[in-house]
């Protein structure tokens, strides 16, 4: 986290309201009132947003801005940080997520996330990918299991490069090569949403490009919520772009609106480049 | 006010001088107390080994004994359940007798028969009661030779050593020299001092029974606590919430491993012995001393091993929907076990240098007898050495020095296994 009161980002006006249309026919995540707090201090104000299902939501905003926190408080990653403390109303198709009752493993069996730093397990590239059904018992025996790899190598985009080797260890692969195991990792649970933070942001240009095709094509199935640092990745990929600014959320809405038409100034200054 | 680039140059160029002269020294310094070092271990070693290599060899001394009848059966009748009770020492002396003709008197013989170890008796013994056919037969037997003469073999006596020092006289000297002369008297192979338990003669004393009791008193340590520590540092680690209790609690640790080890033998004696009443002298309760000397250490180094998992990899686990316990099992037990295994053997290292803690529970009684269970009396090797480093007998000091070899071979076997496991278990992220 950067120290706010000494960086360059300019404060948010007091009572901002998020602009924009927050809200989605028929969503299948969505966020009321949403605060994370890191001991005492508020990470992230009353963001209200909806995720709909088969498109690319990005989040934008700079260093500290509460993008990757708020990515977290879909899959109950922050519940890992000591402190971390989360308020407000986060529902999965009218499931509230943040209910006692609910079950993080079968959560993160529904909610898949692909890291900033490829972090394939340090076993070979098979037992990267049969993790997650060998963890949740989707495959009966072991062919099944072989045609679940084999698929999600596919839609990964990886099978072709690693086909014969896959006893090899997942560490031997690119770093672009491993981020798309990671990938393949997280689809071969068959998640609903799939949340990313940053996934490109170790690759080189080359592995990105591939990576922002994968996202593309990864869109027919499932709800992709990305975090990125470059507004170019943000137009490239997404459908609706949400700006987050000092743990505020200013401004959602279509992602080609938001870049050629911004409307609260804070978006303007940022995507025009004056601060961030 | 500013320089051209000539003169910048030149100043760089002065700067490099001392810089690179600084360098230098650092480097003298460094290969001067690495060498310094060096010498230290060589010393060590050199001195150990040296001192220690001989109580490898022992002088053995073959004779040829009639098993005389007349001795073993003195009324003449045929009775072998005599035979348990029979004079050996006669047998001895007779063949004795047999090699030096002139030898007379009382006096005489028994500076004669003293050449010999007290243990011919018992191994001959042996030999005709497994065997009462052999009665009435020579036979060509080789007995260990006493640890005087062995010594004198060895060139730790001569005969300029003032004869009231040396403990043997002129008159046995020759002795020696003449069954020295005929072969019947040389140095071989000590498989007594591998094999033996502990004795008050140099010459029948071994390490074995503080071997036996080392492997098992290590060997209760481990199992109790490797599973104790491993257990403790990952619910520490990664699953007990920062609170005043864990913070307490690592404090706690973290002095249990700086207090000194005799602390931990007196709560040994207070607990296990007086309160539970567990048997004294025994490797059970070593274990169990040691166990809690080697807690602090081996939860310390698997703590450090959690922590050097990258936290990557737990997150992975965790956003792929593995439950805590399967992220610890599946993922970050495997990439901290070499941590785990190199601090366990350490600790293990340790234990089994570990003397002062064992006093306080017995384990420095003189036991001969090899230990047979974890409840039976028995020692360890950094006690048998500081047991023979005390004791007066010339003999026992290249004992001392033998026995320091076998716990350093210990030790390096151990460490050697560290290594192994560790390269076995290390992978790579």
């Amino acid at each position: 986290m950067t120290d706010i009161a000494n960086s360059t980002v300019p404060p948010v006006p007091p009572e901002c309201k998020t602009t924009g249309v927050v809200t989605v026919p028929q969503p299948l995540i969505t966020a009321r009132g949403v605060n994370v707090f890191y001991g005492d201090k508020r990470a992230l104000k009353d963001v209200s947003i909806d995720i709909a299902n088969n498109q690319v939501l990005a989040m934008i905003g700079p260093s500290g801005c509460g993008k990757s926190t708020f990515l977290r408080c879909f899959n109950r990653m922050n519940d890992t940080i000591d402190g971390a403390r989360v308020t407000g109303s986060l529902q999965l198709e009218g499931q509230d997520i943040y209910e006692k009752r609910q079950d993080v493993v079968q959560l993160r069996a529904r909610i898949g996330m692909v890291f900033q730093k490829p972090n394939p397990f340090p076993k070979s590239i098979y037992d990267n990918v049969a993790y997650g059904p060998r963890i949740h018992g989707l495959a009966a025996d072991r062919i099944e299991l072989d045609e679940i790899v084999q698929t999600s190598l596919k839609r990964a985009g990886l099978w072709e490069e690693v086909k014969d080797r896959l006893a090899a260890p997942g560490t031997s692969l690119s770093g672009g090569q491993q981020q798309r195991l990671c990938i393949a990792r997280t689809i071969a649970v068959n998640p609903e949403v799939i949340l990313m933070d940053e996934p490109c942001s170790a690759l080189d240009p080359i592995a990105t490009a591939r990576i922002e095709d994968l996202i593309d094509e990864l869109r027919a199935s499932y709800a992709i919520i990305i975090v990125t640092h470059s507004m170019q990745q943000a137009a490239r990929v997404s459908q609706r772009t949400a700006y987050f600014h000092l743990g505020d959320l200013i401004e959602v809405g279509e992602t080609d609106r938001i870049f050629t038409n911004p409307r609260h100034k804070l978006t303007e200054d940022y995507i025009t480049g004056r601060f961030g | 006010m500013s320089k051209t680039v000539a003169q910048t140059r030149a100043l760089v160029e002065k700067s490099l001088r001392r810089r690179r002269l600084a360098e230098l020294r650092f480097q003298a310094y460094g290969i001067a107390a690495v060498s310094i070092g060096v010498l230290f271990v060589i010393l060590l070693f050199g001195s150990i080994i040296a001192k220690g290599a001989p109580a490898f060899r022992q002088a053995y001394v073959t004779l040829d004994v009639f098993i005389d009848p007349e001795v073993l059966y003195p009324d003449g009748t045929v009775d072998t359940e005599l035979l348990a009770t029979a004079d050996y020492v006669a047998l001895v002396r007779g063949s004795l007798k047999q090699r030096f003709m002139d030898v007379e008197g009382r006096a005489a013989t028994r500076q004669l028969v003293e050449l010999v170890s007290g243990s011919a008796v018992q191994d001959l013994q042996a030999l005709v009661q497994a065997d009462p056919k052999r009665v009435g037969t020579h036979q060509m037997l080789t007995f260990l030779a006493d640890d005087k003469v062995d010594q004198y073999l060895k060139g730790n006596i001569t005969r300029s050593t003032p004869e009231v020092d040396r403990s043997l006289s002129d008159q046995q000297l020759d002795w020696v020299d003449a069954l020295k002369a005929s072969k019947a008297l040389e140095l071989r192979f000590n498989k007594v001092f591998f094999t033996h338990g502990d004795s008050r003669e140099p010459e029948q004393a071994g390490v074995w029974g503080a071997v036996v009791g080392s492997l098992y008193t290590l060997g209760v340590t481990l199992l109790l606590s490797f599973p104790v520590a491993v257990a403790t540092a990952i619910y520490l680690e990664e699953f007990a919430r920062r609170n005043r209790w864990t913070d307490l609690i690592e404090v706690n640790i973290n002095n249990l491993a700086a207090v000194p080890s005799i602390v931990y033998g007196l709560l040994g004696l207070a607990m296990f012995l007086n309160f539970f009443g567990m048997p004294r002298s025994a490797p059970l309760v070593g274990g169990l001393v040691l166990a809690l000397l080697t807690l602090p250490t081996i939860i310390i180094a698997s703590r450090a091993a959690l922590k050097g998992v990258p936290p990557s990899i737990r997150e992975a686990a965790i956003g792929m929907g593995a439950s805590p316990i399967q992220t610890v099992l599946h993922h970050v037990l495997p990439l901290a076990m070499p941590g785990m295994l190199t601090g366990t053997i350490i600790g293990m290292a340790r234990a089994l240098g570990e003397t002062a803690p064992l006093l306080m529970i017995g384990m420095v009684a003189f036991i001969v007898d090899v230990p047979g269970s974890l409840s039976s009396p028995a020692t360890v090797l950094p006690v048998q050495v500081f047991l023979w480093a005390d004791s007066p007998e010339r003999a026992f000091v290249e004992r001392t020095s033998g026995a320091i070899l076998v716990l350093l071979a210990f030790l390096v076997l151990m460490n050697a296994t560290a290594v192994i496991l560790r390269n076995r278990f290390e992978r790579r992220w």
